[in-house]
């Protein structure tokens, strides 16, 4: 059949299975709208901001593992796409972005809505590619899909001039559209790929020797949909898990070997953990800077077992003792096999017993808090809410008391730190999961930066329940102002912000305004019974409450303040009244580093 | 001086990479380099006998573990077929430099001399000055540069390294070469 470059491109995206499209149309993608008007099994959601496209694209994929897709115009509208597209990059989601450009005969000639895409987008993409000829779209179709979502995931960008869409070809989707790719240079490892005997060995023994082990769980387990393999390997050698903020989810966070997340903001018991430990499996995990801080004091005493699909991981950040390149399901089922059953250990009671020494806590004052408005989430959601969040304060202190039952129910963009995913990510999360509650957890900055999304939920009906957690302030920021720069406060102040319950009603959604507990606890009540519209509740904070606990930036679990820490030692030193100031930094941490050391002794 | 010299040698890698023969794909290799902040000697890129891939010549500054990430990272560009690094290997490194230098009249005998005994040509002549074509390795160039210097150079380009392994095994174009 003669057909458009346009109509091969629906064909193959319905090949490849796509349900959602989220786009925004424009100049150089006319011929695809055109035949997107004529489309009907595929759904395209008309966004408000091609931003909100490539989230709402990663939010679409996080939730399911499928692989998102979004669409936009040449220019300004492939360029608004690119922090979607960077956010995916860093967490290593499958998308494949769809943009216009310019006929081919005036590509480099400065046209109107011209930007090269491709070389803007060449190192936040895994692969991308200029279409020069129809002839060629259907197997750079097949080729941007295949990379997405083999091997380590990530975003593939297809460019489509407009001349490209329009011209007309004899297509046979049956026949013409690749069944297989095959890339001669591009062999990612596979869920059945070849298991490195010698290297099982190794790790079976090292595991073996180990008095104490920590497993340390990245994305790598959810990409590779491992959870089940996570757990049962923890099951058997009673290892303890602990999980990176992409890596929540990989095991049921109320298994009673699982110990939360790590890192900058995490749970102090897991960083002690991992500083104490003889052994780290880390499975699908990178060694980011916000987990190690000083790498050179990180888990010093820790032989190293490092599980990655992704070959380049392995000795980027800590040369491992032993590497295993591979799927995380498929070297877990196996190393499951091999590794020998492990009763628990006294090291499992100490890391109870710090668990017990140091929790986590908020004031207990009656007021309302963040940490309280998501323990609510958890229990007015029986536990089964999709949670995105945004970035920021509100981000951590969900990553530490939002509880994930199972995989994929955790959306936030970790290794960029995008303002401005929650709300898109989350509509994304609710078109591909209509029967699941999806919270969008975010501040009263983050949200500011997407907002224009609440009219897309709007207008498809999607019932996003956004808790903006409102500190009138640039929390995180604020937070490392009084810690770091003697309390100067610089650009955080957020006092002068829109009434949000005004805005999500002019938006067409359902606005409510929690001040208290209850208050909170009923607006909660009150949006799971909407379902036909979004919901913004206002959850009005105190503005300068901070996240505990804190590793600071490029230090170590020793360097950790405990909010307790913290508070009572400010209280100490400043009995007589005065106020707190960075001078006295280091007398805290003089002080904090004690309360951590005495954490250390009690290990032995 | 002489140590300085060698510790650079020590940590310089010759390393080639072959490409699929697509435009674009030089620039993903110069990023990748950029970006990940691993710095260039010198860089030579040409066809191959296959019209379809193309060979490049990277000669890179770094210790092991930053070779290692370097061709890593070079193997996950899905346009690199394969990554090569001759460091440990015997293998011939070639490069050429054209050199425009002062030849007044008094000092051609002196110049030619030179160059016959570096095996270069005098590609061009004219009343001031001369072309000279000289290809070897870095060191012999580096040499033959600085003796023309004392006469003036006033232009030189130079190719960059371009390196084969000896003997009859080959950079296959097929297969990845990892771990």
């Amino acid at each position: 059949m003669l057909m458009s470059g346009a109509q091969i491109l629906l064909e193959c995206l319905r090949k490849e299975g796509v349900t959602h499209i989220f786009g925004y149309p424009g100049g150089a993608v006319l011929p695809i709208y055109d035949a997107i008007f004529d489309c009907h099994d595929i759904k395209h959601i008309l966004v408000r901001h091609e931003q909100g496209a490539s989230h709402m694209a990663d939010g679409f994929a996080r939730s399911t593992g499928k692989v998102g897709v979004c669409l936009a115009t040449s220019g300004p509208g492939a360029t608004n796409l690119v922090t979607g597209i960077a956010t995916a990059y860093m967490d290593s989601i499958p998308m494949v972005a769809i943009t216009g450009q310019v006929r081919t005969s005036v590509i480099g000639k400065d046209a109107f809505q011209e930007a090269d895409i491709t070389g803007i987008t060449m190192p936040i993409t895994k692969h991308n590619r200029l279409v020069k000829r129809v002839e060629d779209l259907a197997s750079a179709i097949a080729e941007a899909f295949y990379i997405a979502k083999t091997g380590r995931p990530g975003p593939t960008l297809v460019d489509i001039p407009l001349d490209v869409s329009r011209n007309q070809i004899e297509f046979d989707v049956e026949t013409d559209y690749p069944k297989q790719v095959n890339i001669p240079s591009y062999r990612p490892a596979g869920p059945s790929g070849r298991v490195p005997d010698l290297q099982m060995k190794k790790a079976v023994q090292l595991i073996a020797e180990a008095e104490r082990p920590v497993l340390y769980v990245g994305g790598g387990a959810i990409a590779s949909g491992a959870q089940a393999e996570v757990t049962a390997l923890a099951e058997r050698t009673n290892i303890l898990v602990t999980t990176t903020l992409l890596g929540k989810g990989a095991i049921d966070e109320t298994h009673p070997l699982a110990i939360g997340m790590l890192g900058m903001h995490g749970n102090a018991y897991a960083n002690h953990a991992v500083n104490n430990a003889d052994l780290l499996i880390a499975v699908g995990a990178r060694f980011d800077d916000r987990v190690t801080g000083n790498v050179e004091k990180f888990a010093v005493g820790a032989r190293i077992i490092h599980i990655d699909i992704d070959p380049a991981e392995i000795g980027k950040v800590i040369q491992p003792d032993v590497p295993i390149v591979g799927d995380v399901k498929n070297i877990l089922t196996e190393l499951i096999k091999q590794v020998q059953p492990r009763e628990a250990t006294a090291w499992n009671d100490q890391i109870m017993e710090w668990k017990e020494a140091f929790p986590l806590v908020y004031p207990n004052d009656g007021n309302l808090y963040a940490e309280y408005a998501i323990e609510q989430v958890n229990e007015i959601f029986d536990h089964d809410a999709i949670m995105a969040t945004d970035v920021g304060q509100h981000q951590m202190w969900a990553a530490q008391y939002f509880k994930c039952n199972r995989p994929r129910q955790w959306i936030t963009s970790g290794g960029l730190g995008t303002m401005g995913f929650g709300l898109p990510a989350a509509i994304g999360a609710q078109f591909a999961n209509p029967e699941k509650r999806v919270i969008c957890l975010s501040g009263d900055g983050s949200i500011q930066m997407c907002i224009q999304e609440l009219m897309t939920a709007t207008v498809y009906g999607v019932p996003v329940i956004t808790v903006i957690v409102n500190n009138r302030s640039l929390g995180m920021v604020r937070q490392w102002q009084e810690m770091f720069y003697e309390e100067r406060y610089s650009a955080v102040d957020l006092q002068a912000s829109p009434d949000f319950v005004k805005l999500v009603e002019a938006y067409g959604g359902v606005g409510m305004r929690a001040t208290t507990r209850e208050q909170l606890r009923d607006a909660l009540v009150k949006a799971k019974d909407v379902t036909d519209r979004p919901v913004v509740i206002d959850c009005v904070i105190p503005t300068m409450e901070k996240v505990y606990p804190m590793i600071p930036s490029g230090q170590s679990v020793k360097e950790m303040m405990l909010r307790h820490d913290l508070e009572q030692v400010k209280a100490s030193v400043h009995a007589d009244g005065e106020t707190w100031s960075f001078s006295d930094e280091e007398r805290v941490l003089e002080q904090v580093v004690e309360v951590g050391a005495t954490g250390a002794e009690s290990a032995e | 001086m002489s140590n300085t010299i060698v510790a650079q040698l020590q940590q310089q890698h010759t390393i080639t990479v072959l490409v699929d023969n697509h435009p674009g794909v030089l620039a993903r290799v110069a990023g990748l380099f950029a970006r990940r902040g691993y710095n260039i000697e010198s860089l030579a890129v040409s066809v191959t006998d296959n019209p379809e891939i193309s060979r490049m010549t990277i000669v890179v500054n770094g210790d092991h573990r930053v070779l290692e990430q370097i061709t890593k990272q070079l193997n996950k560009l899905v346009e690199v077929t394969k990554v090569v690094d001759y460091t440990e290997t015997a293998a011939v490194e070639r490069d050429l430099a054209l050199i425009k230098v002062n030849a007044e009249a008094h000092h051609r005998g002196e110049i030619m001399q030179i160059v016959e005994i570096f095996r270069g040509r005098i590609i061009d002549m004219s009343d001031k000055a001369f072309i000279i074509e000289v290809t070897g390795g870095t060191e012999k160039l580096d040499k033959i540069i600085h003796l023309l210097e004392a006469y003036g150079i006033r232009e030189m380009v130079r190719t960059g390294i371009i390196a084969m392994a000896r003997g009859s095994k080959t950079a296959s174009r097929t297969g990845r070469d990892t771990e």
